[in-house]
């Protein structure tokens, strides 16, 4: 099936296979390979994307329900080189390690972000139940969504991922 | 450079390494690519133990996309390869063979029993499905004790046995103290315990690829390993590589904790596929393969006796273990108990000491290395037991402690084991743990719940822990017979424009290196931390190391650099004195300079290192390089310290366990990077946590791992655990000059006995005096009504949660 | 790990999506969220042939006032029902549970529909669909039916679905004002539940009027705790009324055996549950 799909700004239309996964589509056919694949079961939201603006487990979506959809990975974050302040905030509070899981958790955090600007320890915690880390035991990782809270604008969601110029990059086969 | 800039040594410095790591511009292995890449994908035994009847591969061959499809009769016809062990513990220690894919017989649930390769991952696992196998079911053998009686089935006919061998130390024969039955026979109080280390599953992040390119000069092989230098020689062995014809690279490692210390088969059979085919090769496990196949960690029957006078000293230890090797040998399983030998005396002087351990074939995943291999076991029986002797004698547990540890002036001290602890201070960490904690408020409130009856009882659980890190000295590998040395190396060199490149041997999976061996060379030759560039990973540029396990890669990796560093400024010193024209013994070098004494004159590194470039004004019979290495073998292990306490409420109604608070101040010597250590701690207290509340794997009884994803097997996410109190305190190492000791492992060594011994303490007055981990709700619930320590077990219904089945007719999803 | 290969038809309409799924025969399967399906065939614990998407069924998404009914879309978020004024006011009972379902990225995902027609028993939404009293609209070739919640669960994983038919909206009488609370009790945040209850009661000057109590995980369906329903009816809410009527809450129950929890402390969880809840709920 023939799918259009625009990610971190840029549309890319594809030939795929129903049953493609949109974490594998991302990786193997558009080279997004900062999102990765954890786990079978939906557990450790290594995954993560922004689909639309809302987060959601890239394993667990084909990539032809992503069809015509908006697509923001860890890679589509920084602007001209300055990063964002969730991702400033990570590499501040040491909220990584290995950083396997770090994609997933720092697109997490902005989604939770976006839901509760100023969110406490608790809020924080239970918004991240989704994303498994076996690094860091999560204390930095809590300190840094806390951070980033206080050097974000308030309401900075889903609107703000929106790119005004969308590049076409022709149709890939398969 | 001024003078007065401050020590990198000790500062928080944030991550090099975080650039890449939150941008996504990661090089994990399945990331990497290659031109004509083709996929593997392992048909694994769905029997724990059954001969294999035949395989039919004939329609998988024809499957869509499938260039050829492998048994063991195709890549090892004679049986001649065996994976390596380089651990035999004893010279008479049963040694399977354990094949790359099964060879007549499958011994666990998981084995390979054929390889597909194809020209995408999706082909070769729907060709899997194509494969016939007929398996001849055997009987299956799980239960330790069952393994070793009279009359077991045996997991391996041909060694007539399941016990794999027996180890054992004895204080007495020893000459390091006493006779351990003597001191059992004459003492005032006995206690006996039995405790159990469940199996535990690594859990590593990012599941296990490795990528084999043949069609370089040197066979390249990727690999999501911690071992890439011990990869490379082992490789060479097992298949007869020449060792300079190959070429080994961990890339980015999402995480280890020693699940990634191994050869696999599955990368022998990469290197075995990728050269048949003389094509690259890719194969990239997924979780559940992870969790079938990969490495277990843990898995003993702990047989405790300690005895003690009455008014409180311990007078004698003996220690039995049944340990879970699993199906064959791992790298080093058969040694990883062994490890923990040292460590049952822990930090108390004891007089008397009996070790033996049993390690014991069932047909079950292997088990090997994870997160403190052998001294979680250790740390948990004997502050388990310290617990319940403190019950026993009617005092405080801490008080209980105190009076049989090694005092601050006592160090260094030689323990009953015949080891020598450099420095240490229980007696600091222990009442700074206190105050942080309000021990005494805690303990009022407790009393206050119980007199109450409240139905959320308050436990105390204390966990004083020392290990033994940095492996290690080679000479004491030795006298293991641990088939590797302990030395790591590090060579440095200085480049014209005065930057710095370095390679370790360490090979980081998450631990911050870059930054830390940095901050390290730029105090050493005073040069900018962003100056330095540290190499690591692959053995074509960081050729020679023995890689990162057991908390060794700054007391012995970073050591191995500061010898590097030195020899760096030794041979730039009669260069500088060249330069400035005057003597050797004139000069001083201090933040990078060197300077003629008392006066302004100087030069710096970068200037030494730009006329060495040149040289064209070196002093006769110099070399025109600055360059050095080293190989550092370690005097001793490192023995950092730490005491740990767990706040934990229970829910009597229901059992559930809330950690109300927990405390730890750890003695890691001098801490390089403070940032660092503490997420270390974090990280293994975490891990710790979650074996005493959290994990554990399960088989039903035809030995099928029934804890096969992560909806099954339970890591706690963010909203399980709480937030850690940690501090430190500094007692530097007297064993190398940076004074620093291994933290890696220590977080998950201390917590794990901390959290079960709270849990107790709080429902001691109903009568409980042990639950087996992990302690789940029901498992506590059960304990305090009806006396048992271990309730639940693989479940008897099919029951919701998870997966279930959707074979049932009628039901949209 | 990836699903095997299938087919997959992308219907607008209701009627299409009926149309494709008695088309596409008896291994179809229809994607909702597809939070419980894709996990299952990335598993390869099933091999449909075709996956009828409901994604893009306009219709089936939405929650609206039908005079004393509240009628959801079947294709209606987890997340989108968390958030619905409509939901809150009048069946706070299913927002509470919605609260706990899974994690973030699941909620945004998954469907109230999907997560009624896949009928997990460790669910948390059956239990208060089942306690609201909910009918569940039902579309196939021969047109719509109505089927009550109490009809519908009828094994595990099993419902009164029909292969060829959908479930397109969840029709809940409207329990305006009525308090609600679900307790959830599992070993880890990500896990399923152990063992869950679901009240909403109807209160007066601290006296429950009416009260609907459901149990999740304590049978191979969600099972009414009728004992405990009417032994509420008319009782101030205090400790030791609430633990009386929670004592009934085992009752008629035949709860699974796993490794989490065997029947003794499923049966002792249930009634301590249920009084938390029913506590949690009148404000007691």
């Amino acid at each position: 099936m023939r799918i259009t799909v625009t990610v971190d700004g840029t549309k890319y239309t594809d030939e795929v296979e129903p049953r493609t996964l949109l974490v594998h589509h991302l990786r193997e056919k558009l080279g997004k390979v900062g999102t990765v694949v954890g786990c079978d079961t939906s557990n450790c939201g290594a995954c993560t994307v922004h689909l639309d603006g809302h987060s959601v487990k890239s394993c667990s979506v084909l990539a032809v329900q992503a069809d015509g959809c908006e697509v923001t990975t860890v890679e589509g974050l920084a602007r001209d080189g300055k990063l964002h302040p969730v991702q400033q905030a990570f590499h501040d509070n040491h909220a990584l390690q290995c950083g396997f899981c770090t994609p997933g958790m720092i697109m997490q955090s902005i989604d939770l972000l976006a839901d509760n600007p100023d969110p406490d320890e608790q809020a924080v915690r239970e918004g991240l139940e989704g994303n498994l880390c076996r690094c860091t035991g999560y204390q930095n990782i809590v300190r840094a969504v806390r951070d980033a809270a206080k050097h974000m604008s308030p309401g900075a969601g889903p609107e703000a991922e929106r790119i005004a110029e969308n590049k076409h990059v022709g149709v890939g086969g398969d | 450079m001024t003078a007065t800039i401050e020590p990198e040594v000790g500062k928080s410095r944030r991550r090099k390494e975080d650039e890449r790591l939150i941008t996504g511009r990661t090089r994990w292995t399945d990331n990497i690519t290659l031109p004509g890449l083709l996929h593997m994908a392992i048909l694994r035994s769905p029997f724990a133990h059954a001969k294999i009847v035949s395989i039919d591969t004939s329609a998988a061959k024809s499957a869509s996309g499938v260039i050829a499809v492998y048994t063991a009769q195709d890549l090892d016809p004679d049986g001649a390869i065996g994976m390596p062990c380089a651990w035999p513990i004893t010279p008479e220690m049963k040694a399977p063979r354990r094949p790359v894919l099964a060879a007549g017989t499958v011994n666990f649930a998981g084995e390979g029993v054929a390889v597909v390769v194809a020209r995408s991952s999706a082909e070769a696992h729907d060709a899997l499905e194509e494969i016939d196998v007929e398996y001849d079911e055997l009987p299956v053998i799980l239960d330790l004790e069952a393994a070793i009686a009279d009359g077991a089935p045996l997991v391996h006919e041909d060694l007539g046995t399941n016990t794999s061998a027996v180890w054992k130390f004895d204080s007495a024969e020893a000459g390091t103290g006493g006779n351990v039955e003597d001191a059992i026979s004459s003492s005032e109080v006995v206690l006996k315990r039995r405790f159990r280390q469940q199996r535990l599953v690594p859990a590593f992040m990012e599941p296990r690829a490795c990528v084999v390119d043949p069609t370089s000069t040197q066979i390249t092989m990727w690999s999501a390993t911690q071992v890439p230098h011990i990869l490379r020689v082992m490789s060479a062995l097992t298949l007869g590589i020449p060792e300079h014809k190959l070429r080994v690279i961990a890339p980015d490692v999402g995480g280890g904790f020693g699940g990634k210390i191994g050869v696999l088969p599955e990368e022998m059979m990469s290197l075995l596929v990728a050269q048949k085919l003389g094509k690259p090769v890719k194969w990239n496990e997924t979780r559940s393969e992870t969790m079938l196949a990969a490495h277990h960690g843990r898995d003993q029957i702990q047989d405790i006796t300690i005895s003690a006078t009455r008014d409180g000293r311990v007078t004698g230890l003996k220690v039995e273990l049944l340990a879970n090797l699993g199906a064959y040998n791992g790298l080093v399983g058969p040694g990883v108990p062994i490890l923990g030998a040292f460590m049952f005396n822990a930090i108390y002087k004891i007089p008397a000491y009996h070790f033996a351990c049993t390690n014991v074939y069932t047909t079950t995943t292997l088990t090997d290395a994870y997160r403190g291999a052998g001294r979680p076991e250790a740390t948990f029986a004997i502050e388990r037991i310290m617990d319940e002797l403190a019950v026993e004698l009617g005092v405080d547990p801490l008080e209980l402690r105190e009076k049989n540890w090694i005092k601050h002036e006592e160090f260094p001290f030689t323990t009953v084991c015949g080891l020598t602890y450099d420095s240490g201070n229980y007696e600091a960490a222990t009442e700074k743990a206190k105050q942080l904690f309000d021990y005494d408020g805690l303990r009022a409130e407790q009393e206050k719940r119980r007199a109450s009856k409240d139905k959320v009882q308050l436990g105390i659980g204390i966990s004083t822990f020392t290990e033994m890190c940095g492996l290690a000295p080679s000479r004491v590998l030795g006298s293991l017979d641990m088939g590797a040395g302990g030395w790591e190396y590090a060579s440095i060199r200085m480049l014209p424009t005065g930057k710095v490149e370095v390679t370790t041997g360490a090979s980081a999976h998450g631990q911050g290196h870059e930054t830390a061996w940095s901050q390290i060379v730029a105090d050493q030759l005073g040069v900018a931390f962003e100056d330095v560039e540290i190499l690591h990973g692959d053995t074509q540029s960081s050729h020679k190391g023995l890689d990162t396990y057991g908390s060794r890669s700054l007391v012995v990796g970073g050591i191995a650099i500061v010898k590097a560093a030195e020899k760096v400024v030794a041979k730039a010193k009669p260069i500088a004195a060249h330069l400035l024209e005057c003597a050797e013994d004139d000069l001083e070098f201090a933040g990078g300079k060197f300077t003629v004494k008392g006066t302004g004159t100087s030069t710096t590194m970068g200037d030494v290192a730009l006329a060495t470039f040149f040289a064209h004004n070196l002093p006769d019979g110099v070399e025109p390089s600055l360059d050095s290495d080293a190989t550092f073998d370690p005097e001793n292990f490192s023995f950092p310290h730490g005491t740990h306490l767990c706040a934990a409420e229970v829910d009597t109604e229901t059992g559930r366990i809330k950690l109300r608070s927990y405390v730890c101040v750890d003695d890691v010597g001098v801490a390089v990077n403070p940032l660092i250590v503490e997420g270390q701690v974090h990280g293994g207290l975490a891990q710790g946590i979650a074996q005493a509340l959290f994990e554990g794997t399960e088989h039903d009884e035809s030995g099928t791992l029934t804890t096969g994803t992560f909806a099954d097997y339970l890591l706690p996410s963010a909203a399980d655990l709480p937030s850690f109190t940690t501090d430190r305190t500094e007692t530097p190492s007297t064993t190398n000059p940076l004074g620093a000791k291994g933290v890696g492992e220590a977080g998950t060594i201390a917590s794990t006995p901390a959290v079960v011994n709270a849990v107790i303490d709080a429902v001691r007055p109903f009568g409980v005096n042990d639950i087996e981990m992990p302690l789940t709700p029901m498992r506590v619930w059960h304990a305090i009504q009806h006396g048992t320590t271990d309730a639940g077990g693989p479940g008897r219904d099919e029951a919701g949660g998870g997966l279930g089945s959707i074979d049932a007719t009628g039901g949209a999803q | 790990m990836i699903p095997a290969p299938f087919d997959y038809v992308r219907p607008s309409t209701v009627d299409e999506a009926v149309q494709a799924l008695a088309a596409a025969g008896e291994d179809a399967k229809v994607l909702a969220g597809g939070q419980s399906l894709l996990p299952v065939l990335r598993m390869r614990l099933a091999a449909p042939t075709t996956l009828v998407d409901l994604g893009r069924v306009a219709e089936l998404r939405g929650v609206r006032e039908d005079g004393d009914t509240l009628v959801i879309g079947a294709m209606t978020t987890h997340y989108d029902v968390q958030r619905d004024a409509l939901v809150a006011e009048h069946a706070a009972l299913l927002k509470g549970a919605t609260d706990t379902v899974a994690d973030p990225q699941i909620r945004h995902r998954g469907t109230l529909g999907g997560a009624i027609a896949h009928a997990d028993p460790a669910g948390d939404l059956l239990a208060p669909v089942l306690a609201l009293d909910a009918s569940l609209v039902v579309a196939g070739p021969s047109g719509r039916r109505t089927v009550p919640a109490a009809d519908f669960f009828r094994d595990l994983f099993t419902t009164a679905l029909a292969p060829d038919e959908l479930l397109v909206e969840i029709r809940i009488p409207k329990h305006t004002g009525w308090r609600a609370h679900y307790e959830k009790f599992n070993r880890v945040t990500q896990a399923w539940s152990m063992v869950a209850v679901a009240v909403t009661v109807r209160t007066e000057a601290g006296v429950i009027e009416e009260a609907r109590v459901a149990l999740t995980n304590m049978g191979s369906t969600p099972v009414r705790a009728s004992g405990v329903e009417s032994a509420l009816v008319g009782v101030q809410a205090s400790a030791d009324s609430i633990a009386a009527a929670a004592s009934h809450a085992a009752e008629g129950t035949n709860p699974p055996v796993d490794g989490n929890a065997d029947v003794e402390y499923r049966r002792h969880l249930a009634k301590v549950l249920t009084g938390r809840a029913i506590a949690a709920a009148a404000g007691a």
